[in-house]
C-alpha cells in the first residue's frame, strides 16, 4: 500500500489531499469537492497540466499571443509541447480561440489562441 | 464643463464589471477612463490559466477572462476612452484626464468609480545593497516584457518573493528556457497560493527557500550575481548562512501596492494596513459620491472576487445617481480587525440601509492552524467557524446577514477576530 500527499491544484483553495493506492485500488480524502478526487487520481496514475505560453506573431499589434493547450498534456511532454510553441511563428491577424498548431509534439493537443492581435 | 453620470478611473477587471453593473442597474451615461491602448489591465499579461472558476464555472486565461468583460462592454455600448491618464480628481467629482486628441479636459462626474488597480514594490523600497546593473525587474515588469512584447529577460533567474507573480514568473522562465535557481522567501511562509507552489515550483523542482533574503547585488553593467542569507526571527540576516547564486535576472515579487495617489487628492480617507480607501458596504469612501473597487481598495488573490466587488460598487454608484445620498441618520457600525486579522473591507457598515447580505473581506496576520473566525456584535459571540490553515497571503471572508442585527438595534461595533479554542 502507497500513500501520497498531494495539494489539490483544481482551485485557489488547495486542498491538502491524502491518495492511498493499494493495487488498483485508490482512495482519495481530504478533498472538498469531486475536481479534488479526480485531480488526486490522474496525478498519481498519470499526471498532466494545462500548458499556457505565447507565440511570436509576424506584423502583430503586439509581439506575441498568448495562447494554450486546448486539453491537459501528460506533465512529460510539457518541454516538448514547449519546444513546438517556441520555434512556431503566426501572422497577424490572429483571432482567440484560433487553432495555432494542430497536433502539438504528438500529444494530439491543439495549442489555440488565448487572445485577439490585430494587423499592426 | 460635459457631464457623466458615472465615471470610472481604470479599465482593468475592476473597472470593466463596475460598469457592465451599473449598466446593468439603468445608467445611460458611463465613461471608463483607461491609461493603456487596450482594456483589460492586468489581466493581458496574465496568460496562464486560473481564472472565472467562481465568475464563469470554467478555468480561463488572463486574457480570455478580459475578454469576456470587455464582450459586455462592447455589447452594452458603454463608452471608454483609451490612452487617457486621469491627472485629478476632487471632492465635487469633477475629474481632469488628458490624452492626445482632447489634451488636458475636465468633467463633472454623478459618481466616481476608483479603479487603478495597484503597482508592485520596486527595489528600492527594500534597502537591498549592491550596484544598480540590468536585470533587476520587478516580476510583473519581467511578466509583461516577456509575454506581450516578446522580449527574452534572462537566463540565469533568483527570484526574491513568493507572492503569485513571482511563483507563475518562476514557471514562465523555466518554460521559455531559463534556469530558475532558487525562489527566496523573507518570511517563514510563502505570500502565495499553495496550487502554485505545487505547480509553478514543484512540478520544476525550484527551491523554495524561506526566511532568506537578499544581502548583496553584484555586477556593475548587468547583474552577474547575488547573495542570499538566512534570517532570524527578528529577519535579521544570520551570519555564516551566506550563499552565492550567480545569475543575470533578478525578479522581484515582493508586494503589491495600491495606487491612490488620485483617491488621495480627492480627499479620501486612507486605511493604513490596505493602502486603500476607507469603505463602508456600499464600497463608498468617505468622500461622497467616490466608490472605490478592486486591488486599488485592497490588494487581492483572485480576479473573480474583485469581479464580484467591483459589480457591488458599479450597482451602489448607480444607486446613488439615481437615488441620492442615502439616509442623513444611518446607523453606522465600525468593524474592527482583532486578534489575529490585519484588516476588513469594509471597514463600516450601515446596519440601516445594508443589503442582505454584506460580504466581509479580510486578511490574517500569521499562519494559523485550526483557528476559529469569529464574529462579535459588540461582546456578544455571533458565528464561529473552524478553520484548518488561515495564511496571510489567502484571503478570508465572513458573510453578514442584516436580519442577524434585528435583535441588536444598539449595536456599536463588530469584531471579526481568530480565536484558539
Amino acid at each position: 500500500m502507497e500513500v501520497r500527499n498531494l495539494i489539490c491544484i483544481g482551485c485557489p483553495l488547495g486542498c491538502p489531499v491524502t491518495v492511498t493506492m493499494d493495487g488498483d485500488d485508490i482512495n482519495v480524502t481530504g478533498n472538498t469537492c469531486p475536481r479534488g478526487a479526480d485531480y488526486a487520481r490522474k496525478e498519481v496514475l498519470s499526471p498532466t497540466r494545462i500548458v499556457t505560453s505565447s507565440i511570436r506573431v509576424n506584423n502583430g499589434a503586439i509581439a506575441r499571443v498568448s495562447v494554450k493547450t486546448k486539453n491537459d498534456i501528460p506533465k512529460s511532454k510539457i518541454f516538448e509541447v514547449m519546444d513546438e510553441i517556441r520555434s512556431t511563428r503566426v501572422d497577424a491577424p490572429v483571432s482567440m480561440g484560433q487553432v495555432l498548431i494542430a497536433d502539438c509534439a504528438g500529444t494530439g493537443v491543439e495549442i489555440i489562441a488565448t487572445k485577439d492581435v490585430e494587423r499592426a | 464643463m460635459t457631464h457623466h453620470d458615472i465615471v470610472i478611473i481604470g479599465g482593468g477587471p475592476a473597472g470593466l464589471s463596475a460598469a457592465v453593473a451599473a449598466r446593468k442597474a439603468g445608467i445611460q451615461d458611463i465613461l471608463i477612463l483607461e491609461r493603456d491602448g487596450v482594456l483589460g489591465g492586468i489581466l493581458n499579461q496574465c496568460i496562464h490559466n486560473g481564472f472565472g472558476l467562481h465568475t464563469f464555472k470554467e478555468e480561463l486565461t488572463g486574457p480570455e477572462y478580459a475578454s469576456r468583460y470587455i464582450a459586455m462592454v462592447e455589447e452594452e455600448k458603454i463608452p471608454y476612452k483609451l490612452n487617457t491618464i486621469v491627472a485629478d480628481i476632487n471632492k465635487e467629482r469633477e475629474v481632469t484626464y488628458i490624452n492626445r486628441e482632447e489634451g488636458l479636459v475636465t468633467i463633472k462626474a454623478g459618481a466616481v468609480i476608483l479603479a487603478m488597480g495597484c503597482r508592485e514594490r520596486p527595489r528600492g523600497a527594500l534597502n537591498t545593497p549592491g550596484y544598480r546593473p540590468a536585470g533587476i525587474y520587478s516580476a510583473g515588469t519581467a511578466q509583461r516584457l516577456m509575454n506581450i512584447e516578446g522580449y527574452c529577460v534572462g537566463k540565469e533567474v533568483v527570484i526574491l518573493g513568493s507572492g503569485d507573480i513571482g511563483l507563475i514568473m518562476a514557471r514562465r522562465m523555466t518554460l521559455e528556457g531559463a534556469k530558475v535557481k532558487v525562489v527566496a522567501e523573507l518570511m517563514p511562509y510563502s505570500g502565495g497560493l499553495k496550487r502554485n507552489i505545487v505547480q509553478c515550483l514543484d512540478d520544476y523542482g525550484i527551491p523554495l527557500k524561506l526566511s532568506h533574503t537578499i544581502i548583496n547585488i553584484e555586477g556593475r553593467e548587468r547583474l552577474t550575481g547575488i547573495t542570499l542569507a538566512e534570517v532570524d526571527e527578528h529577519r535579521n540576516p544570520i551570519p555564516g548562512t551566506e550563499e552565492h547564486y550567480s545569475c543575470d535576472t533578478l525578479l522581484l515579487s515582493v508586494g503589491l501596492i495600491p495606487e491612490n495617489e488620485l483617491s488621495k487628492g480627492a480627499g479620501v480617507s486612507m486605511n493604513r494596513i490596505t493602502s486603500g480607501p476607507n469603505v463602508d458596504d456600499c464600497l463608498e469612501t468617505e468622500v461622497e459620491g467616490i466608490y472605490a473597487c478592486g486591488n486599488v481598495l485592497h490588494v487581492h488573490d483572485l480576479v473573480d472576487f474583485v469581479s464580484q466587488e467591483a459589480a457591488l460598487a458599479g450597482e451602489n454608484a448607480a444607486a446613488y445617481v439615481k437615488n441620492g445620498k442615502r439616509g442623513e441618520k444611518c446607523h453606522k457600525v465600525p468593524l474592527l480587525a482583532e486578534n489575529g486579522v490585519r484588516y476588513t473591507v469594509p471597514q463600516v457598515l450601515n446596519v440601516d440601509t445594508m443589503q442582505d447580505t454584506v460580504t466581509v473581506r479580510f486578511r490574517v496576520a500569521d499562519v494559523y492552524k485550526d483557528r476559529y473566525i469569529a464574529v462579535y456584535y459588540d461582546d456578544k459571540l455571533i458565528s464561529r467557524k473552524k478553520k484548518k490553515v488561515l495564511a496571510p497571503g489567502e484571503m478570508e471572508q465572513v458573510v453578514l446577514k442584516k436580519s442577524s442585527f434585528a435583535d441588536y438595534p444598539e449595536i456599536g461595533r463588530i469584531k471579526i477576530c481568530t480565536e484558539v479554542e
